[in-house]
């Protein structure tokens, strides 16, 4: 294990070859420890500019609602000392409800929904706190290997205060018989692949109308570490 | 640190909808004073080109400001179907005294776990690039890979994930 996960920050290795993307686009060197500057202890502040009114809502994105089972997805962006990352940039993105994205690549025979774009966006609020509405995402098959199936995923985006913290993930769903056999999923290690799963959350369903799940991120780097120094206040 | 880092997952092939922007390869307008395109590919380790990767960019203004006096700094875009990227901007100033002017970059794609990041250096600046703590790292012979070359339009820089001529990508 140790071998294959050289760091104990329990991010994927870059090669992985059971995903079989990662054969040709996998660096075959190794990273380059580099001392960070300031550039890489700062970071963009993507603000209100990148947030539409009705972004947090992927339900009410169009003319109808989507079809599918309404969700809540909520939680708190947190730094690595668990701390949380306020009015920071969430972008989420994902498929309908049978499986299929509205882009053309994307060639599973599952009906495309003309109420559902399935990209959302928010900021965080001052404790760190973000929440969407959307559905319930589709499985969907590819390509990687005989009778592939990606568990069910929404894509997030996040940015910190550091380009140290710049951190793609994906939010599984509790308890999804695909994980097994999902080589994204499982190119994390052991131990570390629960973070990825969000929880039923009772407490923020709404009655007759929506169920709920949490997903709290924290993001790794060494960008916390400005924040409390001047330079950080006169970016601010 | 106290708390577990949330794993880093693919950003896949189905991103062209949700992340790119039309403002988003401006870190500058069209018509700033200094502005410069900087032009690239990706390409694979069968030096094929990469059409479904994002490259975003992180860098200071041209007095060495990062973020704050109203300098976005980011840039993002999407590669085309032949692998090329470009983003509007200006070469940054100096962040700090002995460091050479730089971009640091992410590489998103499918088929990438996690994103990959590098630094663009400018050929430009040959004295100060001899002495950056980060360049001087780096493999005299794979230092040329972090440099961008000068074109008529500003400067080149491509990437290249795997194989003949790697990208020097950091640990961060
Ligand atoms: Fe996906």
């Amino acid at each position: 294990m140790s071998e294959l996960y050289p760091d104990e920050s329990a991010q994927p290795p870059l090669a992985w070859p059971a995903y079989r993307s990662t054969r040709l686009r996998a660096p075959s060197r190794p990273l380059t420890v580099m001392p960070h500057s300031r550039t890489e202890l700062t970071g963009p502040v993507l603000g209100d500019g990148r947030v539409g009114e009705l972004d947090h809502d992927l339900t009410r994105q169009h003319a109808g609602e989507p079809l599918g089972e309404r969700i809540v997805v909520h939680g708190r962006l947190l730094d690595g000392d668990g701390r949380p990352v306020p009015h920071s940039l969430v972008e989420v993105w994902q498929a309908n409800s049978a499986g299929r994205y509205p882009h053309d690549g994307d060639q599973h025979p599952a009906p495309h929904d003309p109420n559902f774009t399935g990209v959302g966006r928010c900021l965080t609020d001052a404790d760190g706190h973000y929440r969407f509405v959307t559905v319930k995402p589709g499985a969907y098959p590819w390509r990687n290997h005989d009778n592939a199936w990606r568990p069910a995923h929404i894509h997030f985006s996040l940015f910190g205060r550091a380009f140290t913290q710049r951190l793609i993930t994906q939010m599984y769903f509790p308890g999804d018989p695909l994980f097994y056999q999902d080589p994204i999923y499982n190119s994390v290690p052991e131990g570390a692949r629960e973070r990825m799963v969000s929880a039923f959350d009772l407490s923020e369903t709404v009655p007759e109308w929506a169920l709920a799940y949490r997903f709290d991120l924290v993001l790794g780097g060494a960008g916390a570490v400005f924040e409390d120094t001047s330079v950080f206040e006169e970016d601010e | 640190m106290n708390v577990h880092a949330t794993p880093s997952q693919t950003v896949g092939p189905f991103f062209s909808h949700a992340l790119p922007w039309p403002g988003g390869p401006l870190v500058v307008g069209e018509d700033a004073p200094g502005a410069v395109w900087l032009r690239g590919t990706v390409t694979d380790g069968a030096a094929e080109p990469v059409p479904d990767a994002l490259v975003e960019t992180w860098q200071a203004d041209a007095g060495g400001r990062l973020s704050g006096s109203g300098f976005r700094g980011f840039g993002r875009c999407p590669t085309a179907v032949d692998g090329t990227w470009a983003i509007r901007t200006v070469k940054p100033g100096t962040v700090g005294a002995d460091e050479a002017p730089h971009i640091a970059v992410s590489v998103f794609a499918r088929g990438l776990l996690n994103r990959v990041v590098t630094r663009i250096y400018f050929a430009d600046e040959p004295e100060r690039n001899a002495a950056d703590p980060a360049l001087v790292r780096v493999d005299p012979q794979r230092r040329a890979t972090l440099v961008a070359e000068p074109a008529p339009d500003g400067y080149r820089f491509d990437i290249r994930l795997q194989g003949e001529g790697e990208t020097v990508f950091f640990d961060v």
